[in-house]
């Protein structure tokens, strides 16, 4: 045999080849699964965010306003009674305005339900004052009740606390649904990536045994397969955090011009927690990698 | 020891080789000669009897122990063993970066070796691509490249041409000659008469040591000059005795190598 020198010593011709087969049976499908699970999660963070932005909206709306009926009296009208209450109310501390609606305007609150036109001119509405309370310092209902009262005026408030309620319930819930949703895609990308660790090192048997011939530790073979797996979910991960933010994006985009999606009010930044996508895949695969690798080499005689 | 529950493939043996020892182990096929060599360098574990490795018992040995043990044994396999998605460069390297080498270090000395085997014109290529001569010799290198104190050669010479075996046997005196114990399985009977080396023979599940073979007188490429049996290197080096029921404790300590049936 001819002891050529070999030709080309140049330095980036050695660079240290993985240990492990680069291209992997099913690893084509491994990363769609972890790209849509990221996909998911990405989506139900974002929603939660929007939502909970939304819920937050609505009780700064709700908290801020307060509703008084008024039920006329005597030989007052609605509106006078309705005219009155507003004065009464205006001077309550914490009251930045009130307003009495006219008849007019509790049409146009009713139009969404009954529709336009169709309201018969002598349906009995109710004579309405809308309160705008300090958002700092807010009058309370039963403020607005004595006041009321000393005014002599029969007036039920409405200071809309019961709704806030429900809103900060509901919000409270929508929460604990995500975290689960996202506690459970994650453990649902841990255990693919553990069944992919189990197929990897069986698949693998030979490199695994020439490896352990050659002196390897436990360890060096379980860090092939975290570095491995771990790489892949970041890159798959990628893929899934960038539809989901591109998904946002669009529903960001046709909520129209000033972003104002009533039900799932996006901002832009809400779409940046898909960066944590990546990093939270790639941790959950090495940790799910290692831990797999190392029980199972562990149980090799 | 046995396979499964197959019926014992050796029994009987009762082995020390001396360290810097140079030993052929010849049989017949399926005499057990690469089951031996596995229980030595670790592959297989005795179904009974005691096998210490550089003065420590194997079946005390934690398993978290062996990868340590290992790096000190260099093995020729049988089949090779290669890596085929790894180029040759990467395959001998191999030893050096499980051990935590890095590639600067070790870049030169493994390219040195691939010439000095003859595949100076294959760093590059891939196992798949390399004839069986290739990858055999391939293979010595990787088994020799961390200078091992123990070097196993199962059929090191079982797929090239007379000159190449030659070769290899002078690569292999050479490794001796700088202290490290050998054990060439090898079928071929010349090769084997031509070194002059002690012979072990593994017949009926037991072992036979038949001294140094009649030196024929080679003219060939210089013949490999015969290795100092006793080199006074302090360690307690394999002592291989699988088989024995009960009582095998004790660590005799023979002078070269030791057969029986
Ligand atoms: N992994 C295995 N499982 C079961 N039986 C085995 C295994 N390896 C070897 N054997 C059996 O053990 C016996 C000894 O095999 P071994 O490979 O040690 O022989 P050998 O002397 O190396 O033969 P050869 O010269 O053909 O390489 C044979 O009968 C073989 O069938
Ligand atoms: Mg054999």
């Amino acid at each position: 045999m001819s002891p050529a020198r070999a030709p080309h010593n140049a330095p980036a011709d050695f660079r240290a080849a993985s240990l492990l087969p680069r291209q992997d049976e099913r690893a084509g499908g491994l990363v769609f699964t972890v790209a849509v699970l990221a996909f998911l999660a990405c989506l139900a963070v974002i929603a939660t965010l929007a939502a909970d932005r939304a819920a937050r909206g609505w009780v700064t709306q709700l908290s801020s306003s307060a509703t008084i009926q008024v039920r006329p009296s005597g030989d007052e009208t609605g509106p006078e009674a309705a005219a009155r209450a507003a004065e009464t109310a205006a001077a309550v501390k914490g009251v930045v305005e009130a307003r009495a609606l006219d008849r007019k305007a509790a049409e146009t609150l009713l139009e969404p339900w009954l529709g336009k036109g169709n309201l018969p001119a002598d349906l009995p509405l109710p004579f309405l004052v809308t309160v705008e309370l300090d958002p700092k310092a807010p009058a309370t209902a039963v403020s607005l009740d004595q006041a009321m009262a000393h005014a002599h005026i029969d007036a039920s408030v409405d200071d809309h606390s019961r709704w806030m309620q429900d809103v900060r319930r509901s919000g409270n819930l929508v929460r604990v649904i995500a975290a689960l949703a996202c506690a459970l895609i994650a453990s649902a990308a841990g255990s693919m990536i553990a069944f992919a660790t189990r197929q990897g090192l069986a698949a693998r048997r030979d490199v695994v045994e020439v490896l352990h011939l050659c002196g390897a530790e436990d360890s060096f073979i379980a860090n092939l397969f975290m570095v491995r797996f771990s790489s892949l979910a970041f890159r798959a991960a990628a893929y899934g955090a960038i539809a989901a933010a591109a998904a946002g994006a669009l529903t960001r985009l046709a909520g129209g011009s000033d972003g104002f999606t009533p039900a799932l009010p996006i901002s832009w930044l809400d779409l940046a927690s898909c960066i944590a996508a990546p990093l939270l895949g790639a941790a959950v695969a090495a940790v799910s990698a290692k831990t797999v690798a190392t029980r199972i080499l562990r149980a090799q005689p | 020891m046995r396979y499964g529950r197959a019926p014992e493939v050796l029994r009987d043996i009762d082995l020390n080789l001396e360290p810097g020892s140079f030993h052929f182990l010849t049989g017949a096929t399926g005499a057990g000669k690469s089951s031996l060599l596995k229980l030595i360098y670790l592959a297989a574990r005795p179904s009974r009897g005691l096998i210490s490795l550089f003065g420590r018992d194997v079946n005390a040995m934690a398993r978290r122990d062996l990868p340590f043990v290992r790096r000190r044994i260099g093995v020729v396999f049988q089949e090779f063993h290669l890596l085929d998605h790894l180029s040759a460069f990467d395959n001998v390297g191999l030893p050096l970066r499980i051990a935590g080498a890095r590639i600067e270090d070790y870049r030169a000395d493994v390219i040195e070796l691939l010439q000095w085997v003859g595949l100076g014109g294959k760093i590059h290529a891939f196992p798949p691509t390399l004839s069986g001569g290739e990858k055999q010799r391939l293979s010595i290198a990787r088994a020799v490249v961390n200078k091992p104190d123990i070097l196993l050669a199962d059929e090191p010479t079982g797929n090239v041409d007379h000159a190449m075996a030659l070769r290899i046997l002078r690569l292999l005196v050479e490794m001796n000659s700088l202290g490290t114990t050998v054990v060439i399985a090898s079928h071929d009977q010349d090769l084997v008469r031509r070194s002059g080396m002690p012979v072990l023979h593994v017949h009926d599940g037991g072992l036979h040591l038949i001294g140094a073979a009649p030196q024929a007188s080679a003219a060939e490429p210089a013949p490999p000059e015969p290795a100092r049996p006793e080199s006074a290197r302090p360690e307690p080096v394999p002592h291989d005795d699988p088989e024995d029921p009960e009582a095998q404790s004790e660590p005799e300590p023979p002078p070269a190598a030791e057969g029986e049936a």
